[in-house]
């Protein structure tokens, strides 16, 4: 039991690194209606642009390599970096897109998948690069004294920060002007216009919102499992739990990255020995698939109704 | 001048409903067959037919089997290299198990496999619409390529499931040279580029694009998707399947399942888009343009650059340039090389006089 436990713990924990990539994907579709293929090369890009200025940074400011402060500019930087990369998305591919059919604007974001990966390895370089947060992979002690059961602290601090980040999102999006706006947006394009909210700038707000979600992503997924060219597939991870939470939701892709996760660990250690293993890279697909045959929109997703 | 319909008088409803209406596109798609078959066969270099217009041909192939889907029925679809797959792969076994199986017939048979595996992965477009459908076809992506290294049957036991394609024979005679295999590579596209021409024409390409277009009102009119729809994934993915065949037969000969895999699919996306969702024409034109690229890309900096050139930035530039243009193409031509081809030919109707 206490192996079930841990396998099932380990799930919700990387489940929810899936969350946080797909969180990026649902902001984007709420606000604007894009479905962006791009998140993982944001995911990716962020990362790869924290890990550069960590690099370069002491040699241009004098700065200690690896101290508090290069990590905390490094952090600004590559920050600034994504909300740059998010407002010429929206200035050079959305604005001339307006109103284009939404199959349309996904391939575009395919397109911009290749570009962001492309200009990130040629600014870069693209060798596998280690990235510390200073939080070590290893077991918390008392957990595995009293209970059994190991579970990884760097999971835990991961799990930590995508609830404060999910939280604090959620009170953005409640409580100020422009969280209200977005919402307005989301709701309708057109009546959100009509009040005069201007809807260039809240796309632009909203790519840079969901560049920052995905420069915490890179920060983590990078810190887990090295910087590289891999991380562009996290948003791969991702498709399932937006398909299973629904487009539309925040607390679907939670809810969907916590099923995921967890179902795919148990899934590859109590089905895999059965069919010789390595189903962690479709399972998340078929059961999502199975689950969009009950309900098409998602768990959480709004109902759709066609009109002629 | 030249280019122009007047005089030509359709006087019966034979001559209305032909594919190419003007007699001087037949003489030129007439030109352009014997161009291919005859003088390039001649003239082009081992390099040429092996390594570009073979797989220009077969890409052409698959595109178009995406295009059926995606352009013409409307069901975006990112799984087209696994379809591919279960074509090379069904080709291979039903040639490998079944003694005295012709290479034709084993084609179709892969190609036919491709189509039930891809009416199999079709079956959730009846429910589910739109992104959410693109991403359900991620899964047959995924789970075929996994299914066909897991299970070695599919690859005679080979190690690491790489298939060696066994030697080509028509009626006795072997395909081993770069001429021969690009004559029927060429041949069994044509045709079915042909039946493909013919199929959007017909009442059934007609029920896709009602379907595409609105289906719920293709509906009321009386167009039953569900037909509509698995009848679309099953010709997209047969031809899907044979492309994949042809793939592993006449231009790579050794393939492995982990070879289809979602960057093929993508590239196969990006060649529709390229060349233009919805048109027969474009999947030839976005092939070419998708498989030449790389190559001319690679000339022009080895000759601007020499050695000079940095390792990685080649492959990055690659990246950056098919992004752009994908990106480039959506926004000034959504309707991609074929259009442009189109504007090209009714500027040429009244050319040199504009008026």
């Amino acid at each position: 039991m206490g192996f079930f436990f841990e396998v099932l713990i380990g799930g919700l924990l990387s489940g929810v690194l899936y969350s946080l990539v797909a969180l990026g994907f649902v902001l984007i579709y709420k606000a604007s209606g894009v479905f962006n293929f791009a998140q993982g090369a944001m995911v990716f890009f962020a990362a790869l642009t924290f890990v550069g200025f960590m690099e370069v940074l002491p040699g241009w400011t004098g700065l200690e390599a690896g101290s508090r402060a290069v990590f905390w500019f490094a952090f600004v930087l590559s920050l600034g970096a994504m909300v740059v990369l998010g407002v010429l998305t929206e200035r050079v591919v959305l604005r001339p897109l307006v109103n284009q059919p939404h199959i349309t604007l996904f391939m575009a974001t395919i397109g911009l998948t290749f570009l962001i990966e492309g200009i990130v390895q040629a600014i870069w370089g693209s060798h596998v690069r280690g990235l510390d947060l200073g939080i070590t992979d290893e077991p918390i002690e008392w957990i595995l004294d009293s209970a059994d059961i190991i579970v990884s602290k760097f999971d835990v601090f991961a799990a930590t920060l995508a609830g404060v980040l999910v939280a604090s999102l959620a009170l953005f999006f409640q409580y100020t002007k422009v969280g209200r706006a977005l919402r307005a947006v989301a709701d309708d394009h057109q009546a959100a216009l009509s009040i005069g909210i201007p809807l260039q700038h809240i796309w632009a707000i909203v790519w840079s919102v969901a560049g920052f979600v995905a420069l915490v992503a890179g920060l983590i997924w990078g810190a887990r499992s090295g910087v590289q060219f891999a991380l562009t597939f996290t948003a791969l991870k991702a498709l399932p739990v937006l398909i299973l939470g629904g487009f539309t939701s925040v607390p679907g892709a939670i809810v969907g990255g916590l099923i995921i996760g967890a179902s795919e660990k148990l899934a590859e250690v109590y089905l895999g020995p059965f069919v010789g293993g390595g189903i962690e890279g479709w399972f998340p697909y078929v059961l999502a698939l199975l689950f969009l045959l009950v309900r098409p929109e998602g768990l959480f997703g709004e109902k759709h109704i066609d009109r002629v | 001048m030249l280019y122009r319909e007047a005089g030509q008088f359709k006087a019966s409803y034979e001559e209305d409903q032909q594919i190419f209406p003007i007699r001087q596109d037949r003489v030129g798609m007439a030109v352009l067959l014997a161009f291919f078959f005859l003088a390039v066969p001649m003239f082009a270099s081992q390099y040429w037919l092996q390594a570009i217009l073979i797989p220009v041909l077969i890409f052409s192939l698959a595109a178009i089997g995406l295009n059926i889907l995606t352009g013409y029925a409307g069901q975006l679809s990112l799984g087209s290299a696994a379809f591919m797959a279960v074509g090379a792969f069904g080709a291979y076994n039903f040639m490998l198990r079944i003694d005295g199986m012709p290479f034709l017939l084993g084609i179709v048979l892969g190609g036919l496999s491709a189509a039930l595996v891809g009416v199999a992965f079709g079956l959730p477009s009846l429910r589910i619409k739109g992104f959410y459908l693109a991403v359900a076809t991620l899964a047959a992506q995924f789970f075929i390529v996994w299914a066909l290294v897991k299970f070695p049957w599919f690859s005679n036991y080979s190690s690491s499931g790489v298939i060696s394609a066994q030697e080509i024979q028509i009626l006795g005679y072997a395909f081993t040279t770069p001429e021969s295999k690009y004559l029927l590579t060429l041949a069994v596209v044509t045709v079915f580029a042909l039946v493909a021409k013919n199929l959007v024409r017909s009442t059934t390409g007609r029920r896709w694009m009602a379907v595409r277009d609105m289906d719920v009102a293709a509906e009321v009119i009386g167009i039953r998707p569900m037909r509509a729809k698995l009848s679309a994934f099953a010709v997209s993915s047969f031809y899907c399947g044979v492309a994949g065949a042809l793939y592993a037969y006449t231009y790579l000969g050794t393939v492995e399942p982990e070879g289809f895999n979602l960057d093929l699919s993508f590239k196969i996306l990006f060649m529709i888009i390229i060349g233009g969702v919805g048109s027969i024409l474009g999947s030839f034109l976005g092939a070419a343009f998708i498989v030449l690229l790389p190559i001319l890309l690679n000339v022009v900096m080895h000759s601007t650059l020499g050695s000079a050139m940095p390792p990685g930035l080649g492959s990055n530039l690659e990246l950056i340039i098919f992004g752009g243009l994908i990106i480039f193409f959506l926004i000034v031509e959504p309707h991609g090389l074929a259009r442009l081809w189109q504007l090209g030919k009714d500027k040429l109707r009244l050319w040199p006089f504009p008026h």
